[in-house]
């Protein structure tokens, strides 16, 4: 069979002009957070060495940022325990940030100890959350981000803001966008550089995106503003560009949509880089990264986890 | 009604598909450069600025169930549709195609009756082997019969987005396949992502140039979530005026085109962002639900849905 020829595919053609009230951005940051958040939420223990090597596939994508492992108590979240090995062995790439999580001061010294350029710190609107996950009240929580926010501000190292339960928490139910805002402008003020928005159950759809934005838009400039959004009822992807059309242009992904829902078994929980690019690329958005590399990366470490792969462009691709 | 000829489903593999057309999965995967998108809207609510109303057109019964590679049985087929028609769902799919040998069959009780049509001269010939022309005479006899029997006839265009011998299809080609059929005499003509690799991009693009051609509210949807990427496709389609979108309940309905992959988009994930943006539907999402629950024991299979997946209530 004789293969049909390459100029059968069509050459850049030009972009649908309607409007210019409100394009696209023309470059969307993907932030992969899958050696973090991904493998936090995975049952399976993963040595240090496997979780490198994924580091290290990851840094060959041309992902600008890559969150590495958290500074958390090994008590709570085992999977972090080797922490600073992870953190000290690591290839860096140059031109790539390998940001970690500083929950508290403490965590922050050990991160700066092991190397660490960046971190980040999360904060929520729901008490009953920070409860639960944190296991102390919002202003405690608070306290602890400023203390992180000021020690990481005189040492030069840049501090990225999470708020997470933005569009729905599992114990709170609604929350408010106007909570969220107050929150967002909150740790802005505190010296986050960029503030990242969690649907953490992943409940929120376009319309409870729009309103949620339109609201934090109003407190920190959209530039400053990334979406955190997981696809446990299937809604990131559509989430994420009404995000988009707003002009949010950072986007938090995890490779092989890797970490499940610990509030819903059996659920999915962070939306996948591999469909995230394909959906910013068909849009003609650029992302830097090569999409082939990112699914080398999520079979391999597939592969390691015995785990299907999330992502419905890997699936379609064979790429199990 | 008529049997289904079996050369309407011929079906290729995508692994034969990718060695037969090596550039394939490449050209899937490559970034296409098209420069920044500019979407269509004058203003920001034309984000959120919706269709107050969607019908959804359930197509489980049919192309769902048809591409599952478990057999149901008869009784259980007539039990799910049952329990399908006490959701609200406005429309449920149970029709099977017909084609010019079987028009005598439309007086044996069909109360719709839908033509297949396709953007792509390869996949018309490899599916129903015929070109499109051709496809297009045949489907005037069966609409000019069914008219005749006061029988409506909804048209379906494939590889609207893509075509998976041919790559990517100029929606001018799409544009004339649906104004031919419009011209007919269908009611509402489905635009099909039948492999699924459209994106909000192209799907925009899409639209823009069948517009101009036919009124938004005779066009449907109809997309495949093989790459993830229905959701936001039908949000696009939304914003710039669509109001019907087919899908299927619990996602039934895998790919032909690519072995393990998924097909059809959830009727539940789809309800669950229109209920979310405030649109109505008429349809009650925890019955769908027990649908799907209910066919996907049957066919001893996962559900593809992500809402009855999280089975959370909200």
């Amino acid at each position: 069979v004789v293969p049909l020829s390459l100029s059968r595919l069509r050459p850049a053609s030009q972009a649908v002009a309607v409007s210019s009230v409100n394009p696209l951005p023309k470059q969307v940051k993907i932030v992969e957070v899958g050696p973090r958040d991904g493998l936090q939420n995975e049952k399976l223990t993963v040595p240090t060495e496997v979780k490198l090597q994924f580091i290290d596939m990851l840094s060959e994508t041309g992902l600008p940022v890559i969150e590495a492992t958290s500074f958390v108590s090994p008590k709570w979240i085992p999977q972090m325990a080797d922490q600073a090995e992870v953190t000290q062995g690591i290839r860096k790439r140059p031109g790539v940030v390998y940001p970690v999580l500083a929950p508290n001061l403490k965590g922050f010294q050990a991160a700066v100890k092991a190397g660490a350029d960046e971190v980040a710190i999360f904060s929520t609107v729901s008490e009953l959350f920070a409860m639960k996950n944190a296991n102390c009240s919002v202003e405690e929580s608070l306290q602890r981000a400023e203390e992180v926010t000021r020690a990481a501000k005189a040492a030069g190292v840049r501090v990225r803001g999470y708020v997470s339960c933005v569009l729905g928490c599992p114990y709170e139910g609604h929350v408010s966008p106007d909570k969220v805002a107050q929150m967002a402008k909150h740790i802005y003020a505190m010296g986050c550089y960029e503030i990242s928005l969690g649907d953490t159950i992943g409940v929120g759809t376009p319309g409870s995106m729009r309103a949620m934005l339109d609201a934090v838009s109003k407190e920190v400039p959209v530039d400053r503003l990334a979406v955190h959004c997981h696809d446990t009822y299937g809604q990131a992807l559509a989430n994420i560009l009404v995000a988009l059309q707003m002009g949010v242009s950072v986007v938090d992904s995890s490779v092989a949509g890797l970490g499940g829902c610990p509030y819903a078994p059996g659920a999915s929980g962070n939306v996948a880089t591999e469909d995230l690019v394909y959906m910013l690329h068909g849009l003609g958005i650029h992302t830097g990264v090569d999409l082939q590399k990112v699914m080398d990366a999520g079979a391999f470490i597939c592969r390691f986890l015995n785990r299907r792969t999330s992502s419905k462009v890997a699936q379609a691709s064979c790429r199990l | 009604m008529g049997n289904v000829p079996a050369a309407l489903k011929h079906c290729l593999s995508y692994e034969q598909l990718t060695r037969d057309y090596p550039w394939l999965a490449a050209w899937l995967q490559r970034e296409k450069v098209r420069g920044a998108f500019i979407f269509p809207a004058d203003s920001r609510n034309a984000i959120t600025d919706l269709p107050k109303f969607v019908k959804i057109v359930e197509v489980g019964p049919r192309d769902g169930l048809q591409n599952e590679k478990e057999i149901v049985p008869t009784d259980v087929k007539i039990q799910f549709i049952d329990l399908l028609s006490k959701t609200g769902l406005p429309a449920i799919e149970a029709t099977s195609f017909v084609s010019s040998k079987w028009v005598p069959q439309i007086a044996a009780g069909a109360t719709e009756v839908a033509v297949f049509g396709s953007a792509s001269e390869t996949f018309s010939r490899k599916n129903i082997n015929c070109s499109i022309e051709e496809s297009m005479q045949r489907f005037e006899e069966v609409v000019r019969a069914a008219k005749e029997l006061q029988i409506p006839v909804r048209g379906y265009v494939s590889c609207v987005l893509g075509c998976p011998y041919e790559g990517d299809i100029e929606p001018s080609k799409v544009t004339k396949v649906v104004k031919t059929l419009y011209g007919m005499g269908c009611y509402e003509i489905s635009l099909g992502d039948t492999i699924g690799v459209g994106t909000p991009g192209s799907m925009a693009r899409l639209l823009d140039s069948v517009k101009k051609e036919v009124p938004m509210s005779t066009l449907a949807v109809h997309c495949h979530d093989t790459y993830g990427q229905a959701l936001a496709n039908i949000l696009v389609a939304l914003q710039m005026g669509v109001s019907v979108v087919d899908s299927s309940v619990a996602g039934l309905g895998g790919c032909p085109y690519a072995k393990g992959a998924s097909g059809n988009v959830s009727t539940e994930d789809v309800l669950y962002m229109l209920h979310g943006l405030g649109v109505e539907t008429g349809v009650d999402l925890s019955k769908v639900m027990e649908a799907g629950d209910f066919i996907c024991k049957a066919l001893n299979r996962k559900t593809n849905s992500k809402v009855a997946q999280a089975k959370c209530r909200l």
